[in-house]
C-alpha cells in the first residue's frame, strides 16, 4: 500500500471516528474533544489531497480558535449540569434526518465522475493571485459578511441601558 | 516516501528532542543563575561546581517522585493533558532551521506551520484546568484560553510583516533576505510586537497570569506532580527556546547578518554557533524581564493586547505594505516605525485609558428584567 493511502486512511479513521464520538458520548467536554479529532482528520484529508495551506488552516481556525472558544464556554459549567443533555427524546427525528442526507449524499456521489489530475499542490502565491485578484470581490462579500456577523455579536452582548 | 526516509526523519526528529532536552537543562540552570545575580544571591551552589549538576538532580527527583491523581479529576482529560501541551510544542521544530542545510523538513509554508502548530498547546492547558476539577485549575485554564488566543493576534500579525519583507514564507528564505539589513533594524515596531506577544504566549513574568502563584497557585498545573508536571515544565522551557530562537531567526538575521563569508561545512557550523548566540542572548533578555517588571492584572493584560499590540500591528502592516508598494527606501519605515511608536507610547502616558487606569471591572446581567423581577420578588 501506499505512504499516501496510509495516511489518507488513518485521517478518514480519524474524521468518521471523531464524528462517531461527538454523537455518542454522553459528557459534553468529550464530544468538544471528538469534534477536535474529527476536524484534525479533515486536515489530514486536505494534506493528502496536497492542499497544505488548507490543511494548516483547518488546524489554526477549527483547533486553534473554534474549539478553544466551545471549550472555553464549557469550562464555565460542570459535568453534573449536563447529566441528561444527551437524554434527547428527538433522536429518532434525528436518525431520520441524517440518514435522509446521507442518501442524498450517497446518490450525488455516486452519480458523478471525480475527474483525476496529476496529483501535485498548488502554490500559496497562485492560491493568492486566484483570492486576491480573480476573486477579490467575493472574498471581500464573504468578509463583510463576517463584519455584520461580528457586529451582531457585540450588539447582542451589550449591557442594556447604563453606562459601559 | 519510502522507508528510508521515515528512518531519516525519526533520526532527525530524536536528534532535536535530545537536543531540546539538553537545552532545558541548561536553560533551567540559567534562569536561576541569572535570577539569583540580579537578585545580589549565589543560586545553586552545591550540586557540582557553581550548582551546573543542579538540573539533572531536578530532573531525577522529579521523576521518582509520586504522581498523584486527584479523586474528582477526569482521569482522561487529565493524562493527555500534558501530552497536549507537550507534542505541538516539539512539532514547532520540525520546521525552525539551525542553518542553511541543517533543518528537518524545509516547509514551504514554514512561517505559517509555526503559528498554526504552537496554537494548539493552548488546549492542553484548557485540558488541564478542566480535567483536574479544580477552581484555581479551571480559573488558571480560563485565563490561559483568553491570554493566549488574544495575544496570538499581534503574534501572527508582526509575523505577516516579515513575510510581508521577503516576499516568503520559508523560514530560511527569510533569513536569507536579511543578509544586507536585519529586519528589526528594518521593522523596529513589528519586533517590539512580536517580542511582547511571545512573552505573553509563553506565559513568563509580566504575562504570567495563568499560572500566577499568588492568584490562581499554579493555575491549571496545582494539581500535577512528578513526572507529569515535568512535561508542563519542560514544554513551558522549549518555548521559551522557540521564542527566542524565532526573534533570532526572523528579527535579528538569524546566521546572515552581519555577512556571513563562509560556505560549506564551517558555513554550517559557524551559522549554528552564531545562531545559538542570539537566541541565547534573547533567552536572557527573557530572565532579565522576568526578574525586574511586576505581574500585569488580567484586565490591564487584555486592554494591552486589544488596545495596543493589535492596532500597532494593523499599522504596522499598512505601512510595511505602503513602503513595499511604492517601492520606497527601507529607512522610511524604520523611521515611520520608530514615530509611531514614540507617538504611540507618549500618548498612552498622557491619556492613561484603561491600560494603566485603576478600573473596577463591572459585571453586567445578561437579562436585566429577569434580575429585576427577582428583585421584586425579594
Amino acid at each position: 500500500m501506499e505512504f499516501s493511502s496510509v495516511i489518507f486512511y488513518i485521517a478518514a479513521a480519524c474524521t468518521i471516528g471523531g464524528a462517531f464520538g461527538v454523537v455518542i458520548t454522553r459528557n459534553i467536554v468529550y464530544a468538544a474533544f471528538a469534534l477536535l479529532v474529527s476536524l484534525f482528520g479533515v486536515a489530514g484529508l486536505f494534506l493528502v489531497a496536497f492542499a497544505e495551506f488548507l490543511a494548516l488552516v483547518q488546524v489554526l481556525i477549527y483547533g486553534g480558535a473554534i474549539v478553544i472558544v466551545i471549550l472555553f464556554a464549557l469550562m464555565l459549567t460542570r459535568i453534573e449540569d449536563f447529566e441528561h443533555l444527551t437524554d434527547n427524546g428527538q433522536w429518532p427525528l434525528a436518525v431520520v434526518a441524517g440518514l435522509g442526507i446521507f442518501g442524498v449524499l450517497l446518490i450525488a456521489v455516486l452519480g458523478t465522475s471525480v475527474r483525476t489530475g496529476p496529483r501535485e499542490s498548488v502554490g500559496v502565491r497562485d492560491m493568492a493571485e486566484a483570492l486576491f485578484r480573480d476573486w477579490a470581490v467575493p472574498f471581500e462579500v464573504a468578509s463583510l459578511v463576517l463584519l455584520v456577523a461580528l457586529i451582531g455579536a457585540v450588539v447582542m452582548v451589550r449591557a442594556y441601558g447604563g453606562k459601559d | 516516501m519510502n522507508l528510508q526516509q521515515v528512518f531519516m526523519y525519526s533520526v532527525g526528529a530524536s536528534l532535536i528532542l535530545g537536543f531540546l532536552s539538553l537545552t532545558v537543562l541548561f536553560l533551567t540552570w540559567l534562569e536561576r543563575k541569572f535570577l539569583a545575580r540580579l537578585q545580589m544571591r549565589m543560586g545553586p551552589m552545591r550540586v557540582g561546581p557553581y550548582g551546573t549538576l543542579q538540573p539533572l538532580a531536578d530532573a531525577v527527583k522529579l521523576i521518582f517522585k509520586e504522581d498523584i491523581l486527584p479523586s474528582w479529576a477526569d482521569r482522561k482529560v487529565y493524562w493527555l493533558a500534558p501530552l497536549a501541551v507537550f507534542v505541538p510544542t516539539f512539532l514547532v521544530w520540525v520546521t525552525i532551521p539551525f542553518a542553511r542545510d541543517l533543518v528537518l523538513a524545509n516547509l514551504e509554508l514554514g512561517l505559517f506551520y509555526v503559528t498554526a502548530v504552537s496554537v494548539l498547546s493552548i488546549l492542553g492547558l484548557v485540558m488541564a484546568g478542566w480535567g483536574s476539577a479544580n477552581k484555581w485549575a479551571i480559573l488558571g485554564g480560563l485565563r490561559a484560553a483568553g491570554q493566549l488566543v488574544s495575544y496570538e493576534i499581534p503574534l501572527i500579525m508582526a509575523i505577516l510583516g516579515v513575510a510581508m519583507l521577503t516576499q516568503s514564507l520559508n523560514i530560511i528564505e527569510v533569513v536569507d533576505g536579511q543578509t544586507r539589513v536585519a529586519n528589526f533594524i528594518i521593522q523596529p515596531l513589528g519586533f517590539f510586537i512580536f517580542f511582547t506577544a511571545g512573552l505573553a504566549e509563553l506565559g513568563r513574568t509580566p504575562f504570567d497570569i495563568h499560572h500566577a502563584e499568588s492568584e490562581v497557585v499554579g493555575g491549571p498545573f496545582v494539581e500535577y506532580s512528578g513526572a507529569h508536571w515535568a512535561v508542563f515544565y519542560l514544554a513551558e522551557y522549549i518555548n521559551t527556546f522557540t521564542i527566542a530562537i524565532l526573534t533570532a531567526l526572523l528579527f535579528l538575521g538569524g546566521w546572515r547578518w552581519p555577512d556571513m563569508p563562509l560556505d560549506g561545512l564551517s558555513h554550517s557550523a559557524l551559522s549554528v554557533a552564531w545562531l545559538l548566540l542570539k537566541a541565547y542572548l534573547v533567552v536572557i533578555l527573557i530572565f532579565w524581564i522576568r526578574g525586574t517588571y511586576p505581574r500585569l492584572r488580567i484586565d490591564q493584560l487584555m486592554a494591552f493586547s486589544w488596545k495596543v499590540l493589535v492596532p500597532l500591528s494593523f499599522a504596522n502592516i499598512v505601512l510595511t505594505g505602503v513602503v513595499l508598494y511604492y517601492d520606497w527606501h527601507w529607512s522610511l519605515l524604520t523611521v515611520a516605525s520608530l514615530i509611531l511608536m514614540a507617538g504611540f507610547f507618549l500618548s498612552l502616558t498622557f491619556y492613561s485609558g484603561t491600560a494603566a487606569e485603576r478600573m473596577t471591572v463591572s459585571v453586567h446581567p445578561a437579562r436585566p428584567e429577569a434580575i429585576s423581577r427577582r428583585k421584586m420578588d425579594l
